[in-house]
């Protein structure tokens, strides 16, 4: 059997027809469900004058609203979502279990808790403006998901790595994280609620470009640097014997690609606040589309921004008031215990 | 003759405990050694320490005089492939996949695919008669089938060693014979160099050159079969009162154990 082959000078892939069939569809549906958000608002604009609009054309008032209001909100969304689809894609082959995503693994918490004492300690008082807001608060939130992340790996790892162990211990750093950020809200006497919210349930409604620049900075270091070190995952889902047979350096290997997927998810987190089930998902839906043995990690991207920007749209359509973080965690909770239950019980048989 | 892979004054244990003490061995090229001896006498501590897994607290494994645990890891699994004991692997992965991660040595990150990645992983299907199977997925094979299936993954490697690790432990005896037979085939047609801890005494005695019998730590006698394999040894080595004849189809030694409840 041929496999099919991309190959350009030193460059050869294989391609699986039904992992790029599964990004390119969901690609294609990101773009029309991304055109629709942008054109909801005050003053409609059609799914076809948005397009239009992106692609150069549009009339003056469209090329305003467009690119001046309302791109930042989508912009932040599809970068937000595909952050979390690969960060949840990578926990997940590298615990060799689905329950674990930054979310439950303490990231997002880690990173929320950063942001926040940024915001506080900083002195902001929860009206971050100019360049400190535009860098502190997103670097603080990075720092935050980085070092939550650091603390898993080293709490988790007891001559390897064990799947259950990491979502145990990631269970307890949530809990931690969580209640950081609640009480430094608290105390530290944040004016704007709104702002406030966003740390616990994560918002897109009030995102400018100031904030979308730096996301888009981290994320175009990031995501490249990941695809690059992401070899080593399909070696990393066998046994440590087996991965080390195959030439892996597993302890190295496994703290980078943890160490980017906490990254990612922090710079997630720091854009829109703690969006969850997005990257608990989003790997176990491209999963079972593929039909591979891991997530695909580009389908998982793509499927993480269609999933954000969908969760968002749906949520203004529904409730405009309501944050798109409130919308994803009510998703969330039922499939969470639904992959409490069934790992239970496969544990058991 | 030669040995690429040698072991000297291997010392080897988890935390405090010494398993294996002090231990020399010499894999001699192109043959097949099997390591035998009593539950807990560190045999599987030995071929994960030879096959770079567990670093030694004295004495050094030794690849083409270097030693193994200072080289890069890659550089060595280019060399040497290896199976261990109860191999993991994904939920829904097909055994043509599971066979072509075995390339994972040969590749880097912008070319993950070659012609010689392609026919490495069919020959490797082909040798173990896994090719009919290549599309099923892993977790859905018999126990032999799956275990052919790892072995194709680690024959894709291309290796001049293989490690195994009791590889036909869990199978009935239908398929041990299998899966030793696929071992025996690599070894005469590639000249694969073997080393696989064993448990059946007769059958390590059928495909073994060489047998590598260990108690405590300690490699008590190493040989053809037919040295190893004596009455006086089995003694010493399992404490196991035992007739050896001449098995009728093979003309290796054949361990018939006495039972006290026989009144032997």
């Amino acid at each position: 059997m041929k496999r099919k082959v991309f190959s350009a000078g030193p460059v050869a892939w294989v391609i699986r027809p039904r992992v790029a069939g599964v990004a390119i569809i969901a690609a294609v549906l990101l773009v029309l469900v991304a055109a629709v958000n942008i054109g909801r608002g005050s003053s409609h604009i059609g799914v076809l004058d948005v397009l239009e609009t992106l692609l150069g054309g549009g009339t003056p008032r469209e090329q305003g609203i467009i690119f001046d209001l309302r791109l930042p909100r989508t912009l932040t969304g599809i970068a937000v979502g595909a952050a979390l689809g690969l960060a949840g894609a990578l926990f997940q082959s590298i615990a060799r279990n689905p329950l674990a995503s930054p979310d439950v693994l303490g990231i997002t918490w880690g990173a929320g808790a950063g942001a926040v004492a940024a915001i506080v300690l900083g002195g902001y008082r929860g009206q971050v403006s100019g360049l400190v807001g535009a860098l502190g608060v997103p670097l603080a939130g990075l720092l935050g998901g980085l070092a939550a992340g650091v603390l898993l790996y080293g709490l988790s790892w007891r001559r390897g790595i064990d799947g259950y162990r990491m979502v145990l211990v990631g269970i307890g750093i949530s809990a931690v994280g969580y209640n950081i950020v609640y009480w430094l809200l608290t105390v530290g006497d944040v004016d704007d609620a709104a702002r406030a919210t966003t740390w616990i349930v994560g918002n897109l409604a009030d995102v400018g470009w100031e904030s979308v620049g730096p996301t888009l900075l981290a994320l175009a270091l990031l995501v490249p640097v990941t695809l690059i070190c992401s070899r080593t995952v399909g070696g990393l889902q066998f046994g440590d014997d087996t991965a080390r047979g195959l030439g892996i350096r597993v302890d190295a290997a496994r703290g980078t690609l943890l160490l980017l997927a906490a990254a990612l998810a922090a710079v997630a987190t720091a854009a829109a606040g703690p969006i969850t089930f997005v990257a608990l998902a989003t790997p176990q839906i491209a999963l079972r589309l593929t039909r591979t043995a891991q997530p695909p990690l580009v389908g998982s991207m793509v499927l993480g921004a269609l999933l954000t920007v969908g969760a968002d749209l749906a949520v203004r359509l529904l409730l405009p008031t309501l944050p798109v973080g409130v919308l994803t965690a009510i998703l969330g909770a039922p499939y969470l215990i639904f992959l409490f239950v069934r790992t239970r019980r496969e544990a058991r048989a | 003759m030669t040995s690429r892979l040698r072991a000297e004054g291997l010392k080897l244990g988890y935390g405090e405990a010494l398993v294996v003490d002090g231990l020399d061995l010499d894999v001699l090229d192109g043959t097949i050694t099997a390591i035998i001896g009593p539950n807990g006498c560190g045999k599987s501590t030995l071929l994960r320490a030879l096959g770079r897994l567990l670093k030694p607290k004295a004495g050094a494994v030794l690849l083409d005089g270097k030693r193994i645990d200072k080289l890069p890891t890659r550089e060595v699994a280019a060399v040497v492939g290896l199976l261990p004991q109860t191999p993991l692997a994904p939920e829904g992965l097909t055994v043509r996949d599971l066979v072509s991660r075995g390339r994972h040595p040969h590749q880097r990150w912008y070319r993950q695919w070659s012609t010689t990645d392609d026919e490495a992983i069919e020959q490797a299907l082909e040798l173990t008669g896994m090719d009919e199977h290549a599309g099923r997925v892993v977790d859905q094979l018999s126990g032999g089938q799956r275990q052919r299936a790892w072995i194709s993954m680690t024959l894709a490697q291309d290796t001049g060693l293989l490690l195994l690790d009791e590889p036909i432990t869990y199978l009935d005896l239908a398929h041990q014979i299998d899966v030793l037979d696929v071992v025996y085939k690599l070894h005469s047609g590639r000249g694969t160099t073997v080393v696989m801890v064993l448990h059946d005494l007769n059958l390590a005695a059928r495909y073994a050159d060489t047998l590598v019998a260990m108690r405590d730590g300690r490699v008590v006698a190493q040989g053809k079969p037919a040295s190893v394999l004596t009455e006086p040894l089995l003694e010493e080595i399992f404490g196991l009162t035992a007739q050896v004849l001449t098995d009728p189809v093979s003309g290796t030694p054949l361990v018939v154990p006495v039972s006290a409840h026989l009144g032997g």
